[in-house]
Order: C-alpha cells, then sequence, then structure tokens
C-alpha cells in the first residue's frame, strides 16, 4: 500500500471526497494557528506568532482554492468545459476587496479605537458563518453534505442549525457592542421588561427548532432559527452595560471561534475544527479572567444590568465629605521628590487619550532619578489587554507595565500613587464593604501609597459600579479635577518649568 | 472523516486551546483577541467552497459575500495585530 493510498483510506468516506494531499495542507494550517497563539506568550515572540498564523491561513486558502476550482461543465449553449474563468475572477476579486479593505481598516484605526474594531471583526466573522451555512443549507450537494435526493445528513443538519445560530447571535451581539463601545448607542444597562423570559423563551425555541430540523429540512425552519438567533443577539447584548463589555468582548471572540468550529464540522475540515476549538477556549478563557477581576459570575455579566440601579441605591447614602484639591503644579512637586511612582491608568485616560502625556510624564520623572511603574488592573479599559496596547503605543516599554497581582505589593512602599481615569479598580470598599456591589473585586491598593494623586473630571461622577471611592476623601489624596490629557500635560509643563 | 474522528481533533483541539491561551501575557491579550479574530475567519474555507459549486446562484452569491467578509477579517485582523506587537518595546538599557 504507498502512502497515497493510505491517505486516501484515512480520508474516510463521509464528507466531502477528501484529497488527502489537501487533510494533511488544512492540518499544517491548523497546527501554525497552535503555534501562532503559542508565540503571545510573550512579546519577544509575538511577532513571529503573528506571523505563523499568517502562513497557516494562506496553507488553508491556497489550498481550498486550488482544490475547488470554479469549473464549467459545460451545457446546450456552450460546450466548454474547463475552469470557470468568471468565477475564479469573482472570488479572486472578492479576496482583493476585503484585502483592500481590512489593510485600510488596519492602518487607520486609532489604538484607543481598537475594542470596536474588535467588535466590528467579530461581526463580520459571524455574519460570514451564516452565510456559509446558508450557502450549505442551499447548496448541500457541494458540501457533500447530502444524499442525492437532496436530503441532508441528520449531523450535518445538526452541526448546521449550530453554526447558523451561533454565528447569528456573535453578528448580531457583535453589533451592539460595537454601537455601545463607539458611543453611537448609549454604553447605559438598557433594560427590557420580563427580558429574561423573552430572553430564555427564544433561546429555548431555537434550541428546539434545530432538533426539530433533524427531521425536517423545510426552508421555515432554517430560517426561523436564523431570525430568531440574530433576535437573541441583540436582546443579549442590549442590557449589558459599558464596563461589563470586556466580558462582552470576549463572550463574542469565544462565539466567533464554535461559530467557525461548527462550520468545520460541516465541512469536516479540521483547519477550521482545530481554529474554531481555539478561538472558543481563547475567549472563554479571557472571559473567565476578566469575571474574576471583577469578581462577578460569567451568569451574572450575561444577565445584565449592573451598575443601573447601584447608583440610586447609594445617593441617598452619600453625605458631603471633605477633600483635598491640588493642582499640576503640586503634583509635579510631589511626583519630582518620589523614590517611586506608581501610575494607574483606566479608560479615562484612554478616553482622554492621555496616554503619550503620560509616557512623557513618566519620562521627565525618570530623569530625575524617579522609578516609575504601570499597574494594570485586568479590566481596565473596554477590552482585555486594551491599557497595555495603549501605553506601548506610545512607547512606554513593556517591562515598565505590571499586572496586578505582580505590582500589589509595591503600593505599601511607593511614594506616589498617581491615578489616571481609573476609580472602580481601586476602591478599598471592595475589601472591606460586604455591601458594596463591587465586593471582592480584586483591587490596586493604591491607597497604601504616602501619597495619591487622583485625576479626574469632577467631583460629582461616580465610577461606573455607581459607588463611591473612599480615596478620594484621605488625607493623603490629592485630587487633581481636570480633563486627565490637559492634567498630564500641565504636569509636563510643570516638570519641564523646573521651577521647583 | 467520521464524526467521532472530527470529534476527538475537536476535543483535543479545546485542550490545547485551554494551555496556549493560559500561557499567553496578559499584556498581549488585545493582540491575542486581534490575532483569534483572524484566524477564526478561516471559515473563508467554507465560503470558498460554496463560492466555487456550481448549482446554486445564491448559495454562490452568499459564498462571495462570505469570502469579502472573511478576508476583511483575516487582512485586517493579521495587520492590526502586526502593528500593535510593533509597538511592544523593552526598556532602553
Amino acid at each position: 500500500m504507498d502512502f497515497q493510498s493510505i491517505l486516501s483510506a484515512a480520508a474516510g468516506e463521509h464528507g466531502i471526497a477528501v484529497n488527502p494531499w489537501a487533510a494533511i495542507a488544512y492540518l499544517v494550517a491548523g497546527v501554525l494557528f497552535i503555534l501562532s497563539l503559542r508565540g503571545l506568550s510573550s512579546p519577544a515572540t509575538a511577532q513571529s506568532g503573528n506571523r505563523f498564523g499568517m502562513m497557516g491561513m494562506t496553507i488553508a486558502v491556497v489550498t481550498t482554492l486550488v482544490t475547488h476550482v470554479p469549473w464549467k461543465t459545460g451545457d446546450a449553449t456552450n460546450s466548454y468545459v474547463g475552469p470557470d474563468l468568471v468565477g475564479i475572477a469573482e472570488i479572486l476579486g472578492a479576496i482583493a476587496i476585503g484585502a483592500v479593505i481590512g489593510i485600510v481598516m488596519a492602518r487607520r484605526i486609532a489604538m484607543t479605537a481598537m475594542p470596536q474594531l474588535v467588535a466590528a471583526f467579530h461581526s463580520l466573522v459571524g455574519l460570514a458563518a451564516v452565510a456559509v451555512a446558508a450557502a450549505a443549507y442551499l447548496n448541500p450537494q457541494a458540501f457533500g453534505i447530502a444524499d442525492a435526493a437532496g436530503q441532508i445528513y441528520t449531523v450535518s443538519r445538526i452541526e448546521m442549525g449550530l453554526g447558523i445560530a451561533i454565528g447569528a447571535i456573535t453578528f448580531s451581539g457583535s453589533v451592539i457592542a460595537f454601537l455601545k463601545l463607539n458611543g453611537n448607542m448609549s454604553g447605559a444597562a438598557i433594560m427590557l421588561p420580563g427580558r429574561h423570559i423573552i430572553n430564555l423563551g427564544t433561546l429555548a425555541a431555537i434550541i428546539g427548532l434545530v432538533a426539530y430540523f433533524t427531521v425536517d429540512q423545510s426552508p421555515w425552519v432554517f430560517w426561523t432559527v436564523t431570525g430568531l438567533s440574530f433576535l437573541i443577539g441583540f436582546l443579549l447584548i442590549i442590557p449589558i452595560g459599558g464596563a461589563d463589555m470586556p466580558v462582552v468582548v470576549s463572550m463574542l471572540n469565544s462565539y466567533s471561534g464554535w461559530a467557525a468550529a461548527a462550520m468545520g464540522f460541516t465541512l469536516g475540515n479540521t483547519a477550521m475544527i482545530i481554529t474554531g476549538a481555539l478561538v472558543g477556549s481563547s475567549g472563554a478563557i479571557l472571559s473567565y479572567i476578566m469575571c474574576r477581576a471583577m469578581n462577578r459570575s460569567f451568569i451574572s455579566v450575561i444577565a445584565g444590568g449592573f451598575g443601573a440601579d447601584a447608583s440610586a441605591a447609594s445617593s441617598g447614602s452619600t453625605e458631603q465629605r471633605p477633600w483635598k484639591p491640588g493642582s499640576a503644579d503640586d503634583a509635579a512637586f510631589l511626583m519630582s521628590q518620589a523614590d517611586t511612582v506608581i501610575i494607574v491608568p483606566g479608560y479615562g485616560m484612554a478616553v482622554a487619550q492621555a496616554q503619550h502625556a503620560l509616557r512623557e510624564m513618566g519620562d521627565l520623572l525618570k530623569k530625575e532619578g524617579v522609578t516609575v511603574k504601570y499597574a494594570i488592573h485586568p479590566v481596565a479599559g473596554r477590552m482585555p489587554g486594551h491599557m497595555n496596547v495603549l501605553l506601548a503605543e506610545a512607547n512606554v516599554p513593556y517591562d515598565e507595565v505590571f499586572e496586578l497581582e505582580d505590582i500589589n505589593g509595591e503600593f505599601a512602599q511607593a511614594d506616589v500613587a498617581f491615578v489616571i481615569g481609573a476609580n472602580d479598580v481601586t476602591n478599598p470598599s471592595a475589601k472591606t464593604d460586604k455591601t458594596s456591589p463591587i465586593y471582592g473585586m480584586p483591587v490596586l491598593d493604591v491607597e497604601k501609597a504616602k501619597t495619591v494623586l487622583f485625576v479626574k473630571r469632577s467631583m460629582g461622577g461616580v465610577g461606573y459600579a455607581g459607588v463611591d471611592n473612599d480615596v478620594f476623601y484621605m488625607d493623603q489624596t490629592m485630587m487633581l479635577l481636570g480633563d486627565a490629557k490637559k492634567m498630564t500635560d500641565d504636569i509636563v509643563k510643570a516638570l519641564n518649568g523646573g521651577g521647583h | 472523516m467520521d464524526f467521532i474522528a472530527i470529534f476527538s481533533i475537536f476535543i483535543l483541539a479545546c485542550f490545547v486551546g485551554y494551555f496556549v491561551v493560559w500561557s499567553v501575557t496578559p499584556a498581549l491579550h488585545t493582540p491575542l483577541m486581534s490575532v483569534t479574530n483572524a484566524i477564526s475567519s478561516v471559515i473563508i474555507v467554507g465560503a470558498l467552497i460554496a463560492s466555487a459549486a456550481a448549482g446554486s446562484a445564491s448559495s454562490k452569491w452568499l459564498g462571495l459575500a462570505a469570502v469579502v467578509m472573511a478576508s476583511i477579517n483575516i487582512f485586517g485582523g493579521f495587520a492590526v495585530t502586526a502593528r500593535m506587537l510593533a509597538m511592544y518595546k523593552k526598556k532602553e538599557r
């Protein structure tokens, strides 16, 4: 038995007549995708990881193009038999259109807008999955998932039903996430009356119809599943507020993976299955990390509504407490006299685009002999790792940037904690106040620093969770009220002035 | 391929994914999302099959639309990941 026939035997009988070399190529692509994620374990190897990903994708696409050339078989009007050149041109044209749009988007996007871009990309994966599943439903023989009479195999019906449902949820959920992140839609949690019942009912209907699809492949079943799935995607994300977006974006990331995996099952394609499993687990792990960083259960995030009523509850007990205002000059003086300054950035820094000014401030302090470190809370920002990217964009070396658990012990020795655009992630009541909505959430121990400089727009607003932060009223805290970028610029000016 | 073989690959890949993703440094979680975004567009394989197949015009056009969407993601995802990763620099000593 030669190698070719062993492969052919291994390729099996179900599904499309698999070219064994193509099957191996898809497997290689899958392995390259694994290596691609592996590369991200360190910034030093990350770029090669990204290249592995590109290689894997190139192999998968070229293999498919070569094994699925559009073919003219000739008919009554045209006896031409051979490659369908128009068909080939259409496919290559479609790829080229996507390439231009994608590359232009990737070049132009501001780093602060990364969460929106990722949400937009997720929606495209979802919609592409829907389109592929619909194409497979309309032309099952081409995908090798139906018998000669056009009856789709039972197992393929389940895979297809799941694929279209997950794809549609990914699409509509990501569209809502995009609109919220992009500010086209209020970031506040929007509550519909009876939404839990509506959601559960819709979900049950989808599951029931996918099950029914196995015995009846009529179009109405397929398209109703599609429609309901689009609907539930909207309904699921609408009640989730802005600061829970890191969980939502990770969750949609996970869904886009499961959608790809479901289509991989339909096509019996290892590259798609491996990738789908990788992306699915990646998004699930990120969601888990984000939930843990907020001490919330995944269910409570998905149920939504966090922060919607908390501010009403706490407003009754809020009394006017004294706090100390400070100026940019004061801040510059305090920090230039310090040995160690730990900077705690949050979403407010991203909104104000203050990262470049912040890096400049850090550079000037370092010149004065101050040790500058950055402390990142896992849910700072609107997506996992959001702050790290912004600091990297501003040329902050990544070895000055530390994660919560690595730096939290150092606040006690720090002279200054400089909090800019963060609030809830520094709130000590998460450690002490059992009635606080953020109780149990791991927080940065900024209150242990000798001095806390807190950059904040105004004293009026509370954090996303709607709770007051005791740090504002401590003796060693100085509130720097104003726009994060303008304040940082003023501090830079004061440091440059050298008048102290 | 029969279902069990494919299912086995899927389950094993979930475990590989689990361990590989836990080893990703939190500083790179945003690039992780953009690169997983790009690679999940391997769904383009299905789109290409649909676009190349004869027999149903609507299936073909859905396929072509999916090719455009997936390739926006592929090129955009890898390009933006490369752009981000190029920004991560070590301290100059």
